[in-house]
């Protein structure tokens, strides 16, 4: 009979670990929200989003200068490492020769696997310096839109030569056939039919810039304005959060947790759009 | 097509592949030019004094990183004691349990949604509930816990791929053999798929290793060598931050950076390896 008994028990226990995670999600929703509601309920919603004037010390919130930082580096970011990574996916999934695409890909997986400080000191060391020289003081929107668009790179170059590998051969092969040559199979075959796949990666990147938080610290400057040029030094919301959580009073605290608030719908509504544009493809390649 | 009217298709594919081809030139670059710089202000930085000396503190940023390596250790060992028991349980009902309804796709996409959540979040969550609500403190405790909710989702998909990739035959000997589901899973499928379960466990150490915004929160600053898990403490990552930030020792966090670049090779090297014994041992039983 024990080992019937096992079997039924031991189908709950694996059920509870599934659970766990929804429940760590709801636990990390009902956190966040119930420090920062007190805070929009203080300064009002719309003064807190759209308020320009960040000073803990006379009660003032508004969080507006670090989401445009956010965005202003995020796009920035963009800007750089979606041509280059569907450029590298290209060269790794059609154009290189084995040789090439066995040194390529590891070198991709190794940038994944760099942690972000690392990232943020070269960015100190070298990105920093080399804006400078173009004006302001190096520590910029341009440096962490660099730094950035280091870090998001193998995410968009990996799922993005996934999708472009997974077109079905036959797509290829009509078009070659026709006369096209490689580019313009490529462009006009190969690129739309993994669409889903590319958007994705690029949403997903996008996801993860928004959340970067050490390296941008320590190369965007941290001061609390709206930045007017890329030389301009700024703030993310994500640096807001960890520059000041360690010594905040509650009421500053709470606003801290109202940018948490800001940040996690952000990154919300990015990934499930990358979600349905996934399953999405994934619909359509099944219906073919 | 009114492109290939002014252009000719070959001088088209001719600036593409060059465009493609600078595209990969500059990855590579990118990559060497952090490995290089790294490395070469690190490496005559490191010898055996610096990893057995504790930092001294102070703006100079003297010393050694003996305690920080010991922090990390004992952070990761924590980590991942805690992690093991959800992640590869949570693998297990996915892939061998759930049913094909909504709570399942509700537990997905919850899984989905937490792999998504930057690093900040759960350091916001993991001070708010560990530090301040249940008086962990600034903890190695509250640090692994907090990593731990990080990286359940890489350690539930790992799982899921692994056992999925058992061949069903392995299942279906050992229940015509009278085996109860679980006997299956416990004396057949586990076994079968614990390389790939492995590989899972090292990459959450991999990227335990370089998590730093989620730390920075949790774990605190302590340099000096912890003797509970109650003590707080510093991780190779954070201590290269510190470093970076508020002293001028910078070829100290190159060095600090060579160890933890080292490691991370190293690491990778073993999952790929691991990974690809793995997949060869599936395929060859399947065949």
């Amino acid at each position: 009979m024990s080992r019937y008994f096992a079997d039924r028990a031991s189908k709950n226990i694996v059920f509870i670990c599934a659970f766990a995670s929804i429940i760590i999600l709801i636990a990390i929703f009902v956190f966040i929200f119930k420090e920062g509601l007190p805070v929009f309920r203080q300064v009002g919603i719309l003064d807190f989003l759209f308020g320009t004037q960040w000073r803990p010390g006379i009660g003032e919130y508004g969080v507006l200068p670090m989401i445009l930082g956010s965005l202003y580096v995020t796009f920035g970011a963009m800007l750089i490492a979606i041509p280059l990574g569907i450029g590298c996916a290209i060269l790794l999934a059609e154009v290189a020769p084995f040789k090439v695409r066995q040194i390529l890909r590891p070198a991709v997986e190794l940038l994944v696997g760099i942690p972000s400080v690392v990232y943020g000191l070269v960015g100190l060391l070298l990105v920093v310096p080399a804006v400078r020289h173009i004006g302001g003081n190096g520590f910029s929107i341009m440096a962490a839109s660099i730094v950035l668009a280091a870090m998001i790179l193998p995410t968009i170059i990996s799922i993005s030569e996934d999708s472009i590998r997974a077109v079905p051969r036959s797509y290829k092969e009509g078009s070659l056939a026709m006369g096209a040559t490689q580019w313009q199979t490529i462009w006009h075959v190969l690129l739309p039919a993994a669409r889903s796949g590319i958007t994705a990666s690029v949403i997903l990147g996008m996801g993860r810039a928004v959340g970067e938080t050490m390296a941008m610290i320590m190369v965007i400057g941290n001061s609390v304005k709206i930045p007017i040029s890329p030389l301009d030094s700024g703030r993310t919301l994500t640096g807001n959060i960890a520059a000041e959580i360690t010594y905040a009073d509650p009421e500053h605290m709470s606003a801290l947790f109202a940018t948490g608030i800001v940040l996690f719908f952000m990154i919300i509504i990015l990934n499930s759009i990358a979600l349905i544009v996934l399953k999405r493809g994934v619909r359509a390649r099944a219906v073919e | 097509m009114l492109w290939s009217r002014f252009v000719a298709p070959r001088n088209t594919q001719r600036a593409a592949m060059v465009f493609v081809w600078s595209a990969g030139i500059i990855t590579i670059l990118i990559l060497l030019t952090i490995i290089v710089y790294v490395l070469v202000q690190g490496i005559p930085e490191i010898g055996w004094s610096f990893l057995t000396t504790p930092p001294k503190g102070g703006l100079a940023g003297e010393g050694g990183i003996s305690t920080i390596i010991v922090s990390t250790i004992y952070l990761i060992a924590l980590t991942i004691g805690i992690l093991v028991v959800p992640g590869i349980g949570a693998g297990i009902y996915l892939a061998e349990y759930a049913p094909n309804n909504r709570l399942t796709r509700i537990i997905r996409y919850g899984i989905d949604t937490l792999a998504g959540i930057p690093s900040i979040i759960f350091g916001m969550f993991g001070f708010a509930l560990l530090v301040t609500a249940l008086h962990l403190n600034f903890s190695i405790l509250s640090g692994a816990l907090t990593l731990v909710c990080l990286l359940l989702p890489t350690l539930i998909r790992t799982t899921e791929e692994a056992i999925k990739a058992v061949p069903r035959g392995h299942r279906e000997g050992a229940l015509a053999l009278g085996a109860t589901k679980w006997q299956t899973i416990r004396h057949v499928v586990l076994p079968a798929a614990l390389p790939g379960i492995i590989t899972g466990i090292i990459l959450c150490v991999g990227r335990a290793l370089g998590e730093t915004a989620c730390l920075y929160v949790t774990i605190g600053s302590y340099t000096g060598m912890p003797t509970s898990l109650l003590d707080p403490g510093r991780t190779l990552s954070l201590h290269i931050y510190y470093l970076a930030m508020e002293t001028n020792a910078f070829e100290k966090a190159m060095a600090t950076a060579t160890v933890l670049i080292v490691a991370i090779i190293v690491i990778n090297a073993i999952t790929n390896w691991l990974s690809y014994r793995f997949q060869i041992k599936m395929r060859g039983r399947l065949s």
